[in-house]
C-alpha cells in the first residue's frame, strides 16, 4: 500500500491529500457548525417554547427582524455604533502591532520580559475575567484615578486649534491618542501573531539584501514589509471577530440580554443574524480590497 | 565627527527611544496586573481606606485563603486542565492538518472550504449556543442512532469532537495562521521529499511540521489560554461541574456566605459589599491567570529558540 504511493502522478497526490487532510474539518463543519447554524436561522423566523419534554417552535414569520429593526429602542443605534467602533478602532490596532511586533523582534536587553508582557492582556481579558471586572468596584476606582489622562486629549485638542487641520480629522486623532491604552491592551494576538511571522522569514533574504546594498529602511519595506502583508488580512479578521466575543461588546450583551429577559430567543436570534450579515460585509469588503495586494512567498 | 561614531551615536539615539516607548507601553499593560495583586494582598480595612492606594497597609493572604477554599481550587485546576490539555492538543493536531491541506494541495472545493473556515470564525459563537445545546443533549448523528440519542453534556465529549474536527472556539483562526504558516515555507523540501519516495504522510509529518514549529506554538498557546478562560462553552456544555471560570464567579457569593454564617449576622446576610467582593475576585482571578502566567513564560523560550531554526530551514 504504501509503496504504491511512490507513482502517485502530481494531480491524484493533490487530490488525495486535499482530501486526506480537509476531510476531518468538512464532517465538523456540517455536523457543528452548519446544522447548528442553520437551526438558529430557523428560530430567528420563530418564537422557541420550552416545554418539559423538548421545545416547540411557533412561526413568527419576519416579524421578529422587523421588531428589532422598528420596535427595539437601541437595537440599530447599538448596531451602527459598534460597526462604527469596528472601522475605528482596527485600522488603530493593526497599526500598534505591526510597530510592536517589530520593535519586540530586535534584540535587546530585556526582550524576553517585554515579550511576556506584551502578551499578559490576551491572558487578563477573556472570559470570565472580564466579565467579573466589569463590575469590579476597585477598577472603577483605578479608572476615575486615571481620569486625570483624558485631559491629554484636550491638551492635544487645544494646540492643534488654531491650525487648519479639518475637525474630522482631528477627532480622531485625539480619539486615538485617547483610546491607546485600549488599543495596547487590546493587540496581544496581533504582536504574536506577526512576531511569528517576522520569525518565519528566512535570515538569507536580509543577508543577500544587505550585501547589495540595501539600507535598513528599503531592507524593512522591501523584505519585512511585503512578507507580512499575509499576516496583516489574518490580523483585521482576527481584530474584528475578537471585538464580538469580548464581553463588553455592547450589542453582545443586548442580544444575550433579549434572549434572557427580553422580548425572547426569536428576536434574539434575528438580532445576533442581523449582527452576523453586517459583519460578513465589512469582511467581504476588506478581503476584496486586501487579498490582491497580499504577497505570497511561494 | 567620524562615521563609526556617527553611527554609534544614532545606535544610541534608537535604542533609547526604543527604551521610552517599552516602559511606557508595559506601564499601561502592567497597571491593572499590579492594581489587582495589591487590592488582593489588602485586607478590607485597607480598601475603604482613602490614604491607601498601592501599597497594602498590613499585606494578607487571606482574600487567597478564602478564595482558594471557596472556589475548590484543586479541583477546580484539575478539571481545567484536563479540558484545556485534550480541547488543545486536538485542535492544534485538527488544525494543523486542515491548515496544511489548505496551503498545499489545490483540488476542487478547496477554495470552498477555506472559505468554510473563515465562516465558522464570523459567526458569533452566541448565535448557535442553544441549537448546539440541544444537538449535544440528544446527539444522534444525523439519526443513525435512531431514539437511541445520547446526552453528552456534562462529559468531555463535546469538546472533544469539536477539537478533533476543528470547529472548536476559535479554530477557524488557527487554520487560518496554520495554513498562512505553510504558505510562507518554501516547497523545495516537500518536492525533495516526494523524488525520495516519501508519501503524504511522511512527509507531512517528518519534514513539514519541524518547520513549523513555531507557527505550532502560537496556535497551542492561544488554544490552551482561551480554553482555559473560556466562559461561554463550558458554563453550556458543562453547567453545574467545578471549572475554573464557574468556581471564580460563585466564589464571592460562596465566601460572604460562609462569612455571615460563622459571625452569625443574620442582618448582614445577602448584604452584597462590593469592597468585599473586589477583594475576593481579584484574589481569584490571579489564582486563575497564574498557571497560564507559567505556561507562557515556559514556551516562550520556544519563540526564542524557533527564531535560529528558521534560519535553518529558510
Amino acid at each position: 500500500m504504501a509503496k504504491k504511493k511512490f507513482y502517485l502522478g502530481f494531480r491524484k497526490r493533490q487530490m488525495l491529500g486535499g482530501i486526506l487532510f480537509t476531510l476531518p474539518f468538512v464532517i465538523g463543519f456540517v455536523l457543528f457548525f452548519l446544522r447548528p447554524l442553520a437551526q438558529a436561522v430557523q428560530f430567528s423566523f420563530h418564537e422557541l417554547v420550552l416545554t418539559s419534554v423538548s421545545y416547540e417552535l411557533a412561526p413568527r414569520g419576519w416579524s421578529n427582524y422587523l421588531y428589532a429593526f422598528q420596535v427595539h429602542p437601541e437595537f440599530t443605534r447599538l448596531l451602527t455604533e459598534v460597526l462604527q467602533d469596528l472601522a475605528t478602532t482596527t485600522p488603530m490596532i493593526i497599526a500598534f502591532s505591526f510597530f510592536a511586533a517589530n520593535i519586540i523582534n530586535q534584540d535587546f536587553k530585556g526582550r524576553t520580559l517585554v515579550r511576556v508582557l506584551f502578551f499578559l492582556p490576551v491572558i487578563m481579558g477573556a472570559g470570565v475575567i472580564m466579565k467579573l471586572e466589569m463590575n469590579d468596584y476597585s477598577r472603577i476606582m483605578l479608572q476615575h484615578a486615571q481620569e486625570g489622562a483624558r485631559f491629554g486629549g484636550a491638551a492635544l485638542r487645544n494646540i492643534f486649534e488654531n491650525s487648519s487641520i479639518p475637525e474630522g480629522m482631528m477627532d480622531y486623532v485625539v480619539g486615538a491618542a485617547e483610546s491607546l491604552p485600549m488599543v495596547i491592551r487590546s493587540s496581544g494576538v496581533q504582536i504574536l501573531i506577526f512576531l511569528a511571522g517576522l520569525q518565519s522569514i528566512p535570515r538569507d533574504v536580509y543577508e543577500a539584501a544587505s550585501v547589495e546594498g540595501a539600507t535598513a529602511w528599503e531592507r524593512f519595506w522591501l523584505i519585512t514589509f511585503p512578507m507580512l502583508t499575509p499576516l496583516i488580512l489574518t490580523n483585521i479578521i482576527y481584530t474584528i471577530i475578537d471585538s464580538f466575543t469580548v464581553m463588553n461588546n455592547e450589542l453582545v450583551l443586548l442580544i444575550r440580554e433579549t434572549m434572557l429577559r427580553g422580548a425572547g430567543y426569536g428576536v434574539s436570534m434575528a438580532m445576533a443574524m442581523i449582527y452576523f450579515v453586517a459583519i460578513a460585509i465589512v469582511l467581504a469588503i476588506v478581503f476584496a480590497v486586501l487579498s490582491k495586494r497580499v504577497y505570497y512567498h511561494v | 565627527m567620524t562615521l563609526a561614531t556617527k553611527h554609534k551615536l544614532k545606535g544610541y539615539f534608537v535604542s533609547f527611544l526604543r527604551t521610552v516607548m517599552l516602559i511606557g507601553i508595559c506601564y499601561v499593560i502592567i497597571l491593572p496586573l499590579i492594581h489587582r495583586l495589591s487590592t488582593a494582598l489588602m485586607p478590607i480595612e485597607d480598601l475603604y481606606d482613602q490614604s491607601v492606594r498601592w501599597i497594602p497597609r498590613s499585606p494578607t493572604l487571606e482574600n487567597f485563603r478564602l478564595v482558594w477554599e471557596h472556589m475548590g481550587y484543586v479541583d477546580a485546576f484539575g478539571n481545567s486542565f484536563k479540558l484545556a490539555t485534550i480541547s488543545s492538543v486536538l485542535q492544534v493536531g485538527a488544525c494543523t492538518m486542515v491548515g496544511y491541506g489548505l496551503a498545499r494541495f489545490k483540488f476542487p472545493g478547496s477554495k470552498i472550504i477555506f472559505a468554510m473556515a473563515i465562516l465558522t470564525l464570523m459567526v458569533p459563537p452566541q448565535l448557535i449556543m442553544v441549537p448546539m445545546y440541544l444537538n449535544f443533549r440528544f446527539f444522534d448523528v444525523f439519526g443513525l442512532l435512531g431514539d437511541k440519542a445520547l446526552n453528552l453534556i456534562g462529559t468531555y465529549w463535546p469538546f472533544a469532537l469539536m477539537s478533533l474536527t476543528g470547529t472548536g472556539f476559535r479554530n477557524g483562526l488557527y487554520i487560518f495562521i496554520m495554513r498562512q504558516f505553510f504558505r510562507g515555507l518554501p516547497r523545495e523540501l516537500e518536492e525533495a521529499a516526494y523524488i525520495d519516495g516519501a508519501g503524504l504522510l511522511t512527509t507531512f509529518f517528518r519534514v513539514m511540521l519541524p518547520g513549523s514549529i513555531p507557527g505550532l506554538v502560537v496556535t497551542f498557546l492561544f488554544s490552551f489560554v482561551w480554553q482555559w478562560n473560556d466562559y461561554l462553552y463550558v458554563t453550556n456544555f458543562m453547567a453545574g461541574k467545578n471549572f475554573l471560570p464557574q468556581a471564580l464567579e460563585g466564589a464571592a457569593t460562596k465566601v460572604q456566605l460562609a462569612i455571615d454564617e460563622a459571625s452569625a449576622l443574620a442582618s448582614t446576610s445577602g448584604f452584597l459589599d462590593d469592597h468585599f467582593y473586589s477583594l475576593i475576585n481579584n484574589a481569584g482571578m490571579i489564582l486563575v491567570i497564574l498557571p497560564l502566567l507559567l505556561l507562557y513564560v515556559f514556551l516562550q523560550r520556544y519563540f526564542v529558540e524557533s527564531i535560529e531554526r528558521t534560519g535553518i530551514i529558510g
